[in-house]
C-alpha cells in the first residue's frame, strides 16, 4: 500500500517481486542493503512507494530505509534512463583526460552528470574507478566499455542505443 | 565430499594427473580484458578449437594476468608461449598454426624495439616481478576448484587443521611479520590473537573487499582470479581465532569478483571445505557474501561492519576495539583481501620463508596497480623494499610517449605525491610514510609533466569531500573548505595567504577527524605543498599552469603557419568557436572557446597546428 492508500496495477506486480526479494533474504532487517540493491537492479531506480513497502515489510522505520537509500551511491531515488552512461573519474583516467571526456559527453547529451536526458534515453553518471585503468579514459554504456571514445566515432557509439 | 585429509590429498593427486600431457590455452578474462573484448576472443577460440576436436586441448578463462596494457593476453602451456593484444580474428591462426603445427606467430608476440619475447617469463614486465599472490592468476580458472587444488590449494588448511593448534597458527602468522595490506599495516597476528583472547563464543572473521581507492584494482584481481586463496586464508583465520562464521564484503562495482567469490564458496561447500566438520575435523565454518552499495567510507573497518549489519556505513570512535566488540557487538577480525590471500602462503611455506622476503619492517610481497602515464599499465607484485624506480622503469617500462616523469601518487586519496628526487626510495610501509605518502592498498599513479599537481590535489580533496560521511565536523566542513580554496586557486582568484591557510586546515582536519578518511585527507595537499609548492605559487602569483591543465590559465590557438585549413577542428568544435575558409588558416574565437581541447585532439598529427599556452596573456605574443 502506498502513502495515498491507492495502488496502481503495474506497481502491484512490482511489489509482488519486491516481496519475493525480501523473502529470499528471510525478511531480515539486516538485509536491507541487499534488498534495495536487488530491487534497484530490477527497476533501475527506487520509487518512493517501494521504500514505504520495504519499510513496512521489514518493520523498519521509514527513516532508516530512506537513510540507507540516500547514503549509498548505488541507489537512485530519481528516474533513470533506459541506458546508463558511466564515465570513470578515477585517478588514472583523470590524468589521462577524463574531465574533458565528461565535458564532451555532457555536451553531446545535453545533461550534466547525475541527470537523465529529456527523452529518458540516457542517464549520465560518474564513478570513482572502474578498474580498467589501462583503457583510460573510459566510458561505459550499460555493460559495454569504450576506451577513450572521444578519439573514435563518438556520435556513432551513442546512436547505437535506442 | 572430502571427509578426511587423505581424501584431499587423493583428490589433489587425481586432478593433477588429469592435466598430464594437456595443451592449455589460458586467456585473461579479468574485468580489464573483458572490457577489451576478451569474451569475443574466447568464443572465437572455442569455435576454432571445436574443429580440431582434440581432447588434449583445454581452453580456459582465467583471472587478471596483470599486463593490462597489452590485454587480452593468451598463454599457451606447457611451452608458456605468450600472445599479447589478441583480437577475435587472431583465433584462426592461433589454432591452425600454433596449436595444430606448433608454429609461433611472430605478430602476436610482445615486442619493444629490437627485443621480441616469445615466453611469458621473458617479457620485462613479468621478468622483474616476484609473484606469489598472483602466481596462479595466469593459469587457474577461478570458477574451478579443481584448478586451485591442482596448485596444492587447501593444503595449508589441511596443515592448520591437522598439524597445528589455533595458537600455533597465530604464532606462525606473528613470526612471519605479516602486516595488514589494506593500508594500516597493523601486524596481522597481533590482531588475530586479540580476537582469539577476547571473551565470548561467537566471533567473526571478515574480508574487506571494498577496494575504493581510484586507480587501484589489486584486490579485485585477486578475488576475480583466485577467490579460493582468500577463502582458504579466511577459513584458516577462523580456525585460529575461533570464529564459526565469516563474511566477504565486496563492493558492487565489482560484479565479476562477486560472482567468482560466490561460486568459490558454493564449490568449497560442495567439497566439504566449508560447513560442519571440515575435512572430518571437529572444526566447522560458514561464510556469506555481502555486496556493498557504493560508499568509499565503507572501506573503513567500523563503517564496513555497520554496512554488513544493514545500516549506513558510518565509522565510530576508535577506542572501541573491534577485537572485543565488532560485528553485532562480537569479537571480530577484519582483514583486507590481500592479507587473507597471504595466509595460505605463510602456512604452506612456513613463517621463515615469508619473513625472508622484504625489508626488516615490512615482510613479504605486495601487489601494486601501476597506472597513469606509464608505458605498461598493470598489476605488479614485488618484494617489499623494491625501489620506485625499478617499479616504474624496469617493470613499467618508463613514462608513456617518452615524456618526463613528474610524480608518483601512492596510497589512494589518503596518500601523497612523491617527486623524482625520491625515486630510489624503497617501497615499504615506513619509507612511504616518511615521504609524506603511504602504502595504502597499493595504488600507484604515475604522473608526467602534463599533470598539474594543484589539479591533482584538488581532485583528491574533491573526491574526499564527496565521500566524507559527514558524521564528524572537522572532516565534513574542513575538507569542504579546502575544496573551496582549491576552486579559488584554479579559477585565478587565489591569494598567497591561501597556502598557509591550507596548511593550517590540513593539520586541523588530520588531527581532529574521527576516522582514517579525515585523518589522512590532508596527505595529498601536504605532500604536493611540500614537493611542488612552486606550482601553487605560479597559479596564484602568475596565473600560470605550467602543465597546461587548469582551464582558467590556458588558451588554445591555431598556428597559422602550420594550419592547412582542413576544417576538421571547425567541425569538431562543440561550440562553433572556430572559423576560417577551407585551405586557409583557421582561427579560434577566444571568447567562445570552452577549452575542451577537442580541436587539439582531432588536428592531424602531420599538421599539429593547434597549441596551448599559459598564461592566457601569452596569446598576444603569438598574434600574427
Amino acid at each position: 500500500m502506498n502513502k495515498n492508500g491507492t495502488m496502481a496495477k503495474t506497481e502491484d506486480r512490482a511489489l509482488v517481486r519486491i516481496d519475493a526479494i525480501i523473502d529470499s533474504y528471510g525478511g531480515k532487517r539486516s538485509a536491507l542493503i541487499q534488498i534495495l540493491l536487488d530491487v534497484q537492479k530490477e527497476n533501475r531506480w527506487l520509487f518512493e512507494e517501494y521504500l514505504y513497502h520495504i519499510a513496512d515489510r521489514l518493520k523498519a522505520p521509514l527513516s532508516q530505509v530512506y537513510q540507507v537509500a540516500t547514503f549509498y551511491k548505488a541507489f537512485s531515488l530519481k528516474k533513470r534512463g533506459r541506458h546508463v552512461v558511466t564515465v570513470c573519474m578515477g585517478t588514472a583516467c583523470h590524468v589521462r583526460g577524463a574531465p574533458s571526456l565528461l565535458d564532451r559527453i555532457s555536451q553531446k547529451l545535453g545533461v550534466n552528470a547525475g541527470a537523465t536526458t529529456g527523452d529518458d534515453r540516457f542517464s549520465l553518471l560518474t564513478v570513482n574507478c572502474m578498474g580498467c585503468c589501462a583503457l583510460g579514459p573510459v566510458m561505459a554504456i550499460d555493460e559495454t566499455y569504450y576506451s577513450n571514445p572521444a578519439n573514435t566515432d563518438f556520435d556513432k557509439i551513442f546512436n547505437a542505443y535506442a | 565430499m572430502l571427509k578426511s585429509p587423505e581424501d584431499l590429498i587423493a583428490l589433489q593427486e587425481r586432478v593433477k594427473a588429469e592435466n598430464n600431457g594437456k595443451i592449455i590455452l589460458s586467456l585473461c578474462s579479468g574485468t580489464g580484458c573483458r572490457a577489451n573484448a576478451s569474451q569475443k576472443v574466447f568464443e572465437a577460440l572455442q569455435a576454432e578449437l571445436a574443429s580440431l576436436a582434440d581432447p588434449r586441448i583445454v581452453l580456459k578463462q582465467t583471472g587478471c594476468h596483470g599486463f593490462c596494457e597489452k590485454g587480452p593476453i593468451l598463454i599457451i602451456y606447457p611451452e608458456e608461449i605468450c600472445y599479447v593484444s589478441v583480437k577475435p580474428f587472431d583465433a584462426r591462426d592461433i589454432v591452425a598454426q600454433t596449436i595444430a603445427q606448433g608454429r609461433v606467430l611472430d605478430r602476436l608476440l610482445w615486442k619493444s624495439g629490437l627485443i621480441t619475447a616469445a615466453h611469458h617469463s621473458e617479457i620485462p614486465f613479468y621478468k622483474h616481478q616476484t609473484r606469489y599472490l598472483l602466481a596462479n592468476n595466469t593459469h587457474v580458472d577461478p570458477t574451478s576448484i579443481e584448478d586451485y587444488l591442482r596448485c596444492n590449494g587447501y593444503s595449508a588448511l589441511r596443515r592448520a587443521l591437522f598439524s597445528m593448534t589455533p595458537q600455533d597458527v597465530i604464532q606462525e602468522i606473528k613470526r612471519s611479520g605479516l602486516r595488514g595490506r589494506g593500508g594500516g599495516g597493523f601486524p596481522t597476528g597481533v590482531k588475530w590473537e586479540a580476537t582469539r583472547e577476547a571473551e565470548g563464543n561467537e566471533k567473526y572473521v571478515v574480508v574487506n573487499g571494498d577496494e575504493g581507492d581510484p586507480g587501484a584494482y589489486m584486490d579485485r584481481s585477486v578475488l576475480e582470479g583466485t577467490p579460493h586463496s582468500v577463502l582458504e586464508g579466511l577459513i584458516i583465520g577462523a580456525y585460529a581465532i575461533g570464529a564459526k562464521s565469516g563474511y566477504f564484503y565486496i563492493r558492487q562495482e565489482y560484479p565479476l569478483a562477486l560472482e567468482n567469490t560466490r561460486k568459490a564458496i558454493e564449490e568449497a561447500r560442495a567439497f566439504g571445505l566449508i560447513g560442519a566438520n571440515i575435512l572430518g575435523s571437529s572444526f566447522g565454518f560458514e561464510v556469506s557474501v555481502h555486496q556493498g552499495a557504493g560508499a568509499f567510507v565503507s572501506g573503513e573497518s567500523s563503517a564496513l561492519l555497520s554496512a554488513i549489519e544493514g545500516r549506513v556505513g558510518e565509522p565510530r570512535l576508535k577506542y572501541i576495539r573491534m577485537s572485543t566488540s565488532g560485528l553485532w557487538g562480537k569479537p571480530t577480525t577484519l582483514n583486507n583481501v590481500e592479507t587473507w590471500a597471504n595466509v595460505p602462503l605463510i602456512i604452506a611455506n612456513g613463517p621463515e620463508w615469508f619473513a625472508g622476503i622484504g625489508t626488516p619492517g615490512s615482510k613479504g610481497s605486495k601487489i601494486f596497480s601501476l597506472v597513469g602515464k606509464v608505458e605498461n599499465t598493470g598489476l605488479v607484485e614485488v618484494p617489499m623494499g623494491t625501489t620506485l624506480r625499478k617499479i616504474i622503469y624496469d617493470i613499467g617500462g618508463g613514462i608513456k610517449n617518452g615524456k618526463k616523469f613528474k610524480a608518483i601518487q601512492t596510497g589512494g586519496p589518503s596518500g601523497g605525491c612523491i617527486p623524482e628526487a625520491h625515486l630510489d626510495a624503497q617501497v615499504d610501509f615506513d619509507t612511504l610514510t616518511e615521504l609524506g605518502s603511504m602504502m595504502g592498498s597499493g595504488g600507484m599513479i604515475v604522473m608526467n609533466e602534463d599533470s598539474c599537481m594543484v589539479d591533482v590535489a584538488r581532485y583528491f580533496v574533491e573526491f574526499l569531500r564527496e565521500e566524507s560521511c559527514g558524521k564528524c565536523i572537522p572532516c565534513r566542513e574542513g575538507i569542504s573548505e579546502m575544496v573551496s580554496i582549491f576552486n579559488r586557486i584554479v579559477r585565478g582568484e587565489g591569494k598567497p595567504e591561501d597556502l598557509d591557510f591550507l596548511e593550517d586546515l590540513s593539520v586541523l582536519v588530520s588531527e581532529a577527524s574521527l576516522c582514517g578518511l579525515g585523518s589522512s585527507a590532508a596527505n595529498p595537499v601536504m605532500s604536493t605543498l611540500r614537493y611542488f609548492r612552486n606550482e601553487y605559487e605560479s597559479h596564484i602569483l602568475h596565473k600560470t599552469c605550467t602543465s597546461l591543465v587548469c582551464k582558467a590559465f590556458i588558451a588554445f590557438h591555431v598556428d597559422a603557419a602550420k594550419c592547412r585549413g582542413c576544417g576538421l577542428c571547425k567541425k569538431q568544435c562543440p561550440v562553433n568557436a572556430i572559423y576560417g575558409e577551407k585551405t586557409e588558416a583557421h582561427v579560434i574565437n577566444q571568447k567562445m572557446c570552452i577549452k575542451c581541447g577537442a580541436c587539439m585532439e582531432i588536428c592531424p598529427s602531420k599538421f599539429n597546428a593547434i597549441g596551448k599556452v599559459s598564461p592566457v596573456s601569452q596569446l598576444q605574443n603569438l598574434a600574427p
